[in-house]
């Protein structure tokens, strides 16, 4: 490694703009009141495991009355609305997101431990962006190619995952409240916060009570609101696993379901391609969010001919990462979200090491306290082995090699999942040649991880169905 | 097989026949076999059910197909996937559009069919025949348009071109409506294969000879081997084993009746898409987009735009 130019000095930003109260309970029907249930989790900052708060644990009597509430809420206010006035609420939501995105921002780095330089720069303004386009839609619907008079479905029931907390919140609610449906949400287990604080944000907006609903908890919260009677939408984000459990679930009861699951996506770097960028693209691809990214660039398909050329480039760049302080606002790499999804990373990345692939890792001093992974690139690896099948959800890279444009395209097709790829080349033709015949419901060229709430986002055959943003994200909550 | 006792009774074969019976001439009976990767095997299982008129009398003896049938037909299914989805919307539609010319010619016959499975007037089955026909006309006139319909060019917050456009899903397994054997089997076929689906179809179990005959069609309309492969049988033993089938990407539920939410269940481990219409249907009625919509996956491009 050459010398280093210079030091990062430390710069950190300040956790004073969060006020954390000591416990959240659920947000029912405009209030927060004690849970039913009596149970609580606390929530930790992932990166020294030190305790941020307590958070009820919604059960099957809580549920019962976010439900009811949404139900209120959509027949007394909500879907009788006009559309402009729908729309002035969430207006105003993207409003209060922007004004108070430091806070939010912090807050979601110090519960789930991505870089706040990525809760800055990322998650916030696009969860603000996603309401603002939203509330254009609440009075424009019968414009939207979904026939003449599309009708809300009712209450829908949402759950969603810990890797982008508020974000996915956004991708949730937002197109649900424009559309004229109420909303009961679940948060993730192990990143609540955020979305207490929405719940406070939706007051603050003076949004009618009982259009918004948050109900924390663990599977078992889940469940019961999934399953709910008074639901006519489930909408999920989370493992492919948890998809299964859920359509099942939903089978048969005229529910709509739309699923948002996970992925093993192919980055295709053809010998053309602009190397630089690509190396840029690559480590967006799978290390931006500790690789906690449905959509991740985990598969590396290199053309043989410049594999060689490209790995030391790659390596070189990725040995200037800085993992660390989630809160230092020069940081790369975080923690990683909890003791649990740290164990399956090196379970995974451990079969890769026994099944004959090669492992590297730059040289890099992780914390003591807290969960760490380092970044991980995986070469040798073949089509059989778990690290090029199974979705390893952390910063872990497997690169397979191939010679000719139809191999490139088998290779990135040969999974069940279809969520997302990359193609990587210089000449126009190719790249559509490439993106025509990959299977994925989003496939970036000469680019990775780029999110709009303009653009469709959603996979092809076991990484779910139903598409989130722009005008076709509307169908998932229209009738 | 138990059935075989009821095949005795009744007077067999269509209209058709029954003129040439008259003319004194013994009629050539049709066997009405599978139709499986652009060919007409019978029931490798060699299994077949008689298929009655709604008077009761006997029609034909239908195969009845086995899973290993229903097996091959995803493997044909598949294996045509590649092939008729990147097919030109324009050359999908000449083919449609040829299905329907093809079908024009066997008007009588269709008729015929309709008339002695349902039970009604040689008028009404001529009319179903005809919008059945000018159904085949609809979707080969979307095959070139549907992109452009549901696709979108979306205007995102920076310097990217990004486009959405409908591709199909995969290999489509549809239930056809027992009740409308030709009209009903058209309205849920032409829509999945239009948009380059392929498809393996269960057909009516009551009234299944209007979907052989609509094979026999198809296979004389430059429709490549294995896009369509049409299964008769007995629903409940093949319908499980397509929704569970992991080589299958979506289920027409339309005739699946009271096996719909059973099988709905079989389909969620492989996630596949499942269309499940509720109460009835006017088959009579302006089908729009909505029997394509949910056989077709949205992809999204993006590139920088740079100099």
């Amino acid at each position: 490694m050459p010398e280093q130019i210079f030091e990062y000095a430390p710069a950190p930003e300040s956790r004073a703009v969060v006020s954390l109260r000591s416990c959240y309970e659920p947000y029912i029907d405009g209030e927060f009141a004690p849970a039913k249930s009596g149970e609580y989790l606390t929530t930790v900052n992932p990166a020294d495991e030190e305790p941020l708060a307590e958070v009820a644990v919604s059960g099957e009597a809580d549920v019962d009355r976010a439900v009811a509430a949404a139900r209120r809420a959509f027949d007394t206010v909500w879907s009788a609305m006009p559309g402009a006035e729908r729309g002035k609420y969430l207006f105003r939501i993207a409003r209060i997101l922007q004004e108070r995105s430091r806070e939010l921002a912090v807050l979601e780095t110090l519960d789930n431990g991505k870089p706040v330089k990525e809760t800055r720069d990322s998650d916030l303004p696009l969860a603000a962006a996603h309401f603002f386009y939203h509330a254009g839609w609440a009075d424009k619907l019968p414009y939207a190619g979904l026939g003449p008079e599309p009708r809300p479905l009712g209450v829908a029931a949402q759950v969603i995952p810990w890797n982008f907390p508020l974000l996915m919140l956004a991708w949730k609610i937002a197109p649900a409240l424009a559309t004229g449906n109420t909303v009961v949400l679940k948060p993730a287990e192990t990143t609540p916060l955020s979305a207490m604080l929405f719940a406070e944000i939706c007051q603050e907006a003076e949004l009618p009570r009982g259009v918004v609903n948050i109900v924390p908890g663990a599977g078992e919260t889940g469940r019961a609101l999934v399953g709910h009677p008074g639901a006519d939408k489930v909408a999920f984000t989370g493992s492919t696993e948890v998809g299964r459990e859920i359509a099942r679930a939903v089978a048969g009861t005229g529910k709509r379901l739309t699923l948002e699951l996970g992925g093993k996506g192919a980055n295709i770097v053809y010998d053309d391609a602009a190397l630089d960028q690509a190396v840029e693209g690559i480590v967006t691809g799978i290390f931006f969010n500790q690789g906690h990214v449905c959509c991740a660039g985990s598969r590396l398909l290199v053309q043989e001919s410049i594999a060689e050329e490209l790995l030391p480039r790659l390596k070189a760049r990725i040995e200037r990462l800085r993992l660390g302080d989630p809160l230092d606002k020069n940081t790369d790499i975080g923690a990683i979200n909890s003791a649990a999804q740290l164990g399956r990373i090196r379970d995974l990345a451990g079969t890769g090491t026994e099944e004959g692939a090669t492992a590297w890792s730059p040289a890099c001093e992780l914390p003591e306290r807290g969960y760490w992974f380092p970044p991980t690139v995986f070469t040798g690896v073949s089509q059989a082995h778990r690290i090029a099948r199974e979705e390893i959800f952390g910063p872990v890279l497997s690169v397979l090699t191939f010679r000719t444009p139809d191999e490139a395209v088998t290779k990135a097709n040969n999974t069940p999942y279809g969520l997302s790829a990359g193609v990587w080349t210089e000449k126009g033709s190719r790249m559509l040649w490439t993106a025509e015949r990959l299977r994925a419901g989003v496939v970036w060229s000469n680019t990775f991880n780029k999110l709009d709430p303009a653009s469709p986002f959603g996979g092809y055959k076991e990484s779910g169905y139903g598409r989130e943003g722009g005008r076709h994200g509307l169908e998932a909550y229209l009738g | 097989m138990a059935e075989s006792g009821k095949r005795a009774k009744g007077a067999r074969g269509s209209a058709a026949e029954r003129s040439e019976d008259a003319a004194g001439r013994l009629a050539v009976r049709k066997t009405y076999k599978l139709y499986l990767g652009g060919a007409f095997p019978r029931s490798e299982s060699g299994r077949s059910y008689p298929v009655t008129s709604a008077k009761g009398d006997h029609l034909a003896n239908a195969a009845a197909a086995s899973r290993k049938d229903a097996r091959d037909a995803v493997v044909a299914a598949r294996a045509a996937f590649g092939g008729w989805s990147s097919r030109t919307g324009y050359n999908r539609g000449q083919i449609l559009y040829r299905v329907a010319e093809m079908m024009e010619g066997r008007r009588a016959q269709f008729t015929a069919e309709i008339a002695a499975a349902d039970g009604i007037s040689r008028t009404r089955a001529e009319s179903m025949v005809s919008a059945a026909i000018d159904r085949w006309v609809y979707y080969a006139g979307w095959t070139d348009k549907f992109i452009q319909v549901i696709g979108a060019t979306n205007p995102v917050s920076g310097p990217y071109f990004n486009s959405s456009s409908p591709e199909p899903t995969g290999v489509v397994a549809v239930i056809a409506p027992p009740e409308a054997p030709l009209l009903g089997l058209v309205s849920v076929l032409a829509p999945v294969i239009a948009t380059g689906n392929t498809a393996v179809v269960v057909a009516s179990e009551r009234a299944p000879l209007p979907a052989v005959t609509l094979a026999e069609v198809l296979a004389t309309s430059d429709l490549p081997g294995g896009v369509v492969n049409i299964l008769t049988g007995r629903l409940h033993e093949l319908a499980p084993h397509l929704a569970a089938h992991a080589d299958v990407n979506a289920l027409d539920l339309t005739g699946a009746g009271e096996l719909a939410a059973g099988l709905e269940e079989d389909a969620a481990q492989t996630l596949k898409r499942v269309l499940r219409p509720s109460g009835d249907i006017d088959w009579a009625a302006d089908p729009g987009i909505s029997w394509m919509t949910p056989f077709l996956e949205v992809k999204t491009v993006w590139h920088p735009i740079g100099v």
